[in-house]
């Protein structure tokens, strides 16, 4: 965790579009009466995926909406990590950098990323890719991965990854999930259990 | 091994269907509704009777816990909360049951949440499980569809509720008390205890707070009897247990296996093996990386279960078993998990505020070859001072891994130290 | 709950009542234990983990702040396993505490430089870099060295618990947490200051006393605050004659220890614009006079027209000078006398005009009705209280007035006294609820009381009250909130027109017509100068502020930190300021300049000290001498001639503190009350601009 600041440059305002406002009441709808402000992880997160990253007026914004005061829901904001305070590219990877990604090869994913992206946080020129090193993710047996926006991609190799952020720059469509045979966390190269279940 | 049939997970892999129909044709769902009408203390009792302990980590007795929910409502609604905020670094197991197997999910959520009379059960996701979470979703709107939630849940005369709520990146929610607090909608710190969550939890409610597997074997045990369960593994480590294997293996995998089968065998049977060969292993941190890892000689023969594991100083922790092998940098690979941890702390206590932040340090430099001997003794001292003296258990998550390095490697730190960086002293 | 828990501490048997924490049963045993976030006035975080004590059978050591004890507990305070704990704590905390001591205004107070001594250990083995912290904005009255934060949240609690402005947070996580408001703005608080106090490291510290003295130089006197009328118990540190820096006491049942930032941050205003010497007008101007032609130019416009002089008692004047004042215009045989320069119309039985649940009684209040006040701004410590109250639970609150932006949730139900007179008759929702309630609480403000219906609204809310079973044997919810410190002793002295007398309105109207050719405002300066037409005006006070600007003749008095005298707060409650200085140059106490100048005029009063003068009051007011307490008081009763809803207007009422910041003429001499006003300025204006709310 480094410390984690607004961007420097905010937009005046933040709306949620007409989609997103209905989609905010409903999640609202799932907590009791009162209760309003257990919104507040969904909402900012929607925000984020409208804007692209979390600004200061989204942020006091949903604090409104959800009859918080500024302070907490500010609090809230940086504590969790997945919101981004500054812009990130249209491609936002976040590298798992943890012990069981590291075993199997994070730190090469991690020089493809600054090779073909540059430092962390960096926005490639075009705008189409940013990077960071993220804690675990989750997908240890499919190590080392990264997550791209909404989508895991898992069992890489530099080789592979580099070719991944060329075809998502190029606008290629990408497989999800494992860059390798796999179908999922079963061991490549035959199944050593429920052989006979598909 | 563990015979196909007694395997609770037949989809953990994905390869059939997610859906309900798929589900259906599984297993799930087969006469909940009937199960229900059994009773309250049935559904406990079964649960007691299998000796499932909680697979989130910590190992409690399921049942029991599920029976610490007040008798009798006093006004104030119950809740089930769900524990699917799986971030133990090694850790993949519940992602597959919510992707793969998410209908055994949703029908362990209404046996338990009727067992300890809730109405309203919330899920909470870990944020990056963006995808997972979509899957869940499906679903549960496919329950919904299907008459097996809301009013008169599968025909069991209960109605109940479950949403899916979700993290947005932080390890600490893991911590039952902290995720209660990220789903009030405030930062993810831990509560002092007591009041436990079974009297005070969400909303100053009566709460139980269980991890995705514990949950998700629920309907099993419930349909095949507490008994079959407790007769898989052995007395107190019972049942069969999704393991995580990563690492330097051949071929890591996710894999339901029972409960007390030998690490090495697990390792050779199901991840193709240590990556060289088992003469290759160096070590493996068997429980996810808040356990103190295990020197090769102690994983040639360790069994896989919460005692067994707590008598080499280990623990099964969430079973995900991280293999490094002779190529390891030990000393780093246990600073990248103190990195993780500093990273990780809610900032809320002193000694793992301050401490995790220190740990890493030090071990950033000790894998540097910039640290003095002295400061070994030094570490292991940081580590006591935080163990034991924090809010939550991530203060303890943080030393153990730390302690079990030191323990089994001070020669090598030491050699480290003494010799210089860059000093290959790991394969010999 | 009388049933005790019996637990050992250290070997002592100790005996609490059930729900007692562990760190309050040690302290009950006598074991000395170390904190840093337990605080007792505010929720229970056990974040610093100092507190740590050892209890037989648990597993590990346990935060004693928030365990509550159990029988038969075995609690050990002094073992190894204790000492180690605090140890690693004390280490921990200070590994990324700077080394700033020599530079830091909390030394010699500081909680971690006391602690680190008594519980840490002896050497430093953190080889890495200190963390370093950007300072947040806070506003005027509160520097922040935010490098120093050890992250005890009693700061944050403090404003969303106390306070009731949820507007400091902690950002981040872990090692990175930061302690700041949103987007750093000031806070927005009359209470602020009190985050100094609780900040138990350096961190938060007073920006006017920054770096202007240390603590151990100071002269430190206990004494009683006058910038509102709760009469908060304070401590006035001086360094020679210059006060530096102002302190709450605690009084549990007036102030606990909070106190307001205008009661603690006004000390500049008493170095600055002071009235050393007498002065006699010439002409335009205000010439430097000695007494003897001070009293002189008195004496010669005053011969023999004593009964055309009128006085009248400012809001920051103790009970002495009161009493003298008093005795001085009934020597000259004047009834032109009034305490209530604001023309609050009160009077009648001493019910009538105190607060007569008292503050701690707010606690045992279940309903509260606040009629033309805003407690917030006119008493911002008894405010805190409401709060608490609220925070109970159960506890309605409606307010009649303008809307205004309290600390707590009340329902605005009008604006004027037509909705009183509905509550009256029973024909308004909260009727029933100040029927149902059994203690309820009314609240009457000075806004209510100094329009030209006052009697009626006094009356009418006299009247809700006794409807609503607000008087009775055991409790008595019928309160007026003052917010002059003098007045109510100024009321129960009787400084009020007397047989053919003028009020303040009528002294004003005559000193126009020529009916009063003399006025002598003590310390009043609250009044329009223009209104006192042509009459020969002298001015008895500390500060050149508006009384001394229309007057002809000052005399220059002492300030309330610079006498021994008594006020009588909102509640009746007498208390003794001490002097921590004695008045400037020639200034001298306000008892004196009166007898002095009874003396000149020929018409000596009868007391030659401060005991003889206090005797004489003490037989008009006996209380006065019950020092601390609250005496029974005679029960609310309104005036028949006033019971009518008819006689009141439909104005709405008007609040009678606006601008916080500059309610005296001390708190107008200060420029840090200038800078708080600034800064509360900007915030609405930046508020208004960005359409955000509190």
């Amino acid at each position: 965790m480094s410390v984690r600041r607004l961007h420097a440059d905010q937009p005046d305002s933040f709306a949620f579009s007409d989609e997103n406002a209905s989609w905010a009441s409903g999640q609202i709808a799932k907590f009791p009466e009162g209760r309003q402000a257990s919104a507040i992880i969904a909402l900012l997160w929607q925000a984020q995926k409208q804007e692209g990253w979390l600004s200061e007026p989204a942020i006091r914004t949903i604090a409104d909406m959800l009859d918080m005061p500024h302070i907490r829901a500010m609090e809230v904001a940086t504590f969790y990590t997945m919101f981004n305070l500054s812009p990130v590219g249209e491609h936002f990877v976040q590298l798992c950098g943890t012990t069981p990604c590291w075993l199997r090869g994070a730190d090469d994913l991690k020089s493809v990323c600054r090779n073909v992206i540059g430092e962390p946080g960096d926005i490639t020129e075009d705008g189409k890719l940013s990077w960071l090193e993220v804690e675990c993710l989750g997908a240890c047996v499919n190590a080392p991965m990264v997550q791209i926006n909404d989508d895991f991609y898992e069992d890489l190799t530099a080789a592979s990854l580099e070719q991944l952020l060329q075809d998502l720059r190029d606008g290629k469509t990408v497989a999800t999930g494992p860059q390798n045979s796999r179908h999922g966390s079963e061991p490549e190269g035959g199944l050593t259990v429920l052989k006979g279940e598909q | 091994m563990l015979r196909d049939e007694d395997r609770i997970f037949k989809n953990i892999y994905g390869l059939g269907g997610a859906d309900l129909t798929a589900a259906k044709a599984r297993g799930d769902w087969d006469g909940t509704g009937e199960l229900i009408k059994k009773g309250r203390d049935w559904v406990i009792d079964e649960v007691k009777a299998s000796g499932l302990r909680g697979r989130g980590g910590a190992g409690f007795p399921t049942g029991l816990k599920w029976s610490f929910m007040p008798k009798e409502n006093d006004g104030r609604p119950h809740y089930l909360v769900i524990n699917a905020d799986e971030s133990e670094p090694g850790t993949c197991k519940d992602r597959d049951i919510l992707r793969h197997e998410p209908h055994k999910l949703l029908e362990g959520c209404l046996l338990a949440g009727f067992a300890m009379g809730a109405h309203v059960c919330y899920i909470y996701v870990r944020g990056e499980f963006i995808r997972e979470r979509e899957a869940l979703q499906r679903a549960v709107d496919e329950a919904y569809a299907a008459g097996l939630l809301g009013k008169d849940a599968a025909g069991s005369g209960w109605d109940y509720d479950i949403y899916v709520h979700h993290g947005a990146g932080a390890y600490i929610c893991g911590e039952e008390t902290a995720l209660i607090e990220s789903l009030e909608g405030k930062k993810g710190q831990p509560r002092l205890k007591p009041p436990f969550p079974a009297n005070m939890g969400l909303y100053g409610c009566p709460t139980t707070v269980n991890n995705v597997e514990s949950i998700a074997v629920a309907p099993t045990i419930c349909r095949r009897s507490g008994a079959w369960f407790a007769g898989l593994g052995r007395d107190g480590n019972t049942g069969t247990k999704l393991f995580c294997i990563s690492g330097h293996v051949n071929h890591p995998c996710n894999v339901e296996e029972e409960m007390g089968i030998a690490l090495k065998e697990l390792i050779e049977k199901h991840a193709g093996g240590v990556r060289g060969g088992w003469d290759n292993l160096l070590a493996v941190i068997p429980g996810g990386s808040s356990v103190p890892l295990l020197p090769k000689e102690i994983c040639d023969t360790v069994l896989m279960d919460f005692d067994s594991l707590k008598e080499v100083q280990s623990g099964l922790g969430t079973a995900a078993v991280i293999v490094m092998d002779k190529s390891t940098d030990i000393i780093k690979a246990i600073a990248r998990i103190s990195h993780f941890y500093k990273h990780e702390s809610c900032g809320q206590c002193t000694p793992c505020r301050e401490g995790t932040g220190w740990m890493w340090r030090v071990l950033e430099r000790m894998a540097a070859g910039q640290a003095q001997v002295k400061e070994i003794d030094m570490l292991l001292q940081v580590t006591k001072q935080i163990e034991g003296h924090t809010i939550c258990a991530l203060g303890d998550a943080a030393a153990w891994p730390v302690q079990g390095l030191i323990r089994h490697f001070r020669p090598l730190i030491e050699a480290r130290l003494t010799q210089g960086p860059g000093h290959q002293e790991a394969a010999e | 709950m009388s049933d005790k828990v019996n637990l050992t501490v250290d070997g002592t048997a100790v005996s609490v009542a059930p729900g007692t924490t562990i760190l309050q049963a040690c302290e009950e045993a006598g074991a000395e234990i170390p904190r840093f976030c337990y605080h007792e006035r505010l929720s229970v975080a056990g974040n610093c983990r100092m507190c740590l004590v050892e209890v037989e059978k648990a597993p590990k050591p346990v935060a004693s702040c928030a365990m509550p004890v159990a029988p038969d507990m075995v609690v050990s305070t002094k073992s190894d396993s204790v000492k180690a704990a605090r140890e690693g704590v004390m280490e921990f905390l200070l590994i990324n505490h700077p080394l700033d001591c020599p530079i830091c205004d909390q030394g010699g107070e500081c909680d971690l430089q006391d602690q680190a001594l008594g519980f840490g250990g002896d050497a430093s083995r953190f080889a890495d870099n200190k963390r370093a912290v950007e300072n947040k904005h806070m506003g005027p009255l509160v520097s922040t060295i935010m490098t120093r934060c050890i992250h005890c949240t009693r700061c944050v609690r403090f404003a969303q618990e106390v306070a009731g402005v949820p507007e400091i947070g902690a950002i981040g996580r872990g090692e990175d947490m930061e302690i700041t408001t949103y987007l750093e703005a000031s806070l927005d608080s009359e209470l602020s200051g009190n985050v100094i106090d609780l900040c138990p490291v350096g961190a938060l510290t007073s920006r006017p006393y920054a770096f202007t003295a240390r603590p151990w130089e100071l002269k430190k006197t206990e004494t009683i605050d006058v910038m509102d009328a709760v009469g908060s118990n304070i401590r006035v540190d001086m360094r020679g004659r210059e006060a530096m820096r102002i302190m709450p006491r605690n009084h549990d049942d007036v102030n606990e220890e909070w106190l307001s930032d205008k009661s603690r941050f006004v000390w500049d205003g008493l170095n600055t614009q002071r009235l050393d010497r007498p002065y006699v007008r010439d002409g335009q101007n205000l010439a430097p006079a000695s007494w003897e032609e001070a009293f002189a130019h008195i004496a010669e416009k005053l011969n023999g027209k004593g009964a055309k002089a009128a006085a009248i008692a400012g809001d920051l004047v103790c009970g002495e000078g009161q009493f003298a004042l008093k005795a001085l215009m009934d020597k000259l045989e004047s009834p032109h006398v009034d305490c209530r320069q604001d023309g609050a119309k009160l009077s009648g039985p001493r019910g009538n005009y105190i607060f007569n649940t008292s503050i701690a009684g707010i606690e045992e209040a279940d309903a509260l009705l606040l009629i033309g006040t805003n407690p917030r701004l006119e008493a911002p410590v008894l405010n805190a209280r409401i709060r608490k109250r609220y925070l109970m639970g159960n506890f309605p609150i409606a307010t009649l007035g303008a809307p205004a932006e309290l600390t707590y949730e009340a329902d605005n139900i009008g604006a004027g006294p037509d909705t009183l007179a509905d509550v009256l008759a029973g024909k308004h929702g909260f009727s029933d609820v100040l029927a149902k309630a059994e203690r309820p609480m009314i609240i009457l403000g000075q806004g209510a009381l100094t329009r030209a219906d006052g009697d009626a609204v006094l009356a009418a809310a006299i009247a809700l009250a006794e409807k609503s079973g607000a008087i009775s044997d055991t409790w008595n919810g019928f309160n007026v909130l003052h917010t002059a410190a003098a007045r109510v002793a100024g009321l129960d002295l009787g400084l009020l027109p007397g047989e053919g007398g003028l009020d303040v309105a009528g002294i004003q109207q005559a000193a126009q017509s020529g009916e009063v050719e003399t006025v002598i405002l003590y310390g009043a300066d609250e009044i329009a100068g223009a209104s006192l037409g042509d009459a020969f005006v002298i001015y008895i006070g500390s500060h050149g502020d508006r009384g001394a600007h229309r007057a002809d003749v000052i005399l220059p008095a002492a300030a309330y930190t610079e006498k021994q005298a008594i006020y009588v707060n909102t509640e009746g409650r007498p208390q003794m300021t001490e002097p921590a200085a004695t008045p400037p140059g020639e200034a001298r106490e306000d008892w004196k300049i009166f007898r002095a100048l009874s003396e000149v005029l020929g018409l000596t009063l009868p007391f030659d000290n401060l005991a003889d003068l206090r005797s004489a009051m003490f037989e008009v007011a006996p209380h006065f001498a019950q020092l601390d307490g609250l005496s029974e008081s005679a029960a609310p009763q309104a005036a028949a001639k006033d019971m009518a809803a008819a006689k009141m207007s439909r104005e709405a009422f008007a609040y009678s503190v606006n601008d916080f910041y500059f309610t005296n003429p001390i708190a107008r001499a200060s420029a840090t009350m200038a800078d708080c006003a600034k800064a509360k300025q900007q915030r609405d204006g930046e508020t208004e601009g960005t359409g955000t709310h509190g």
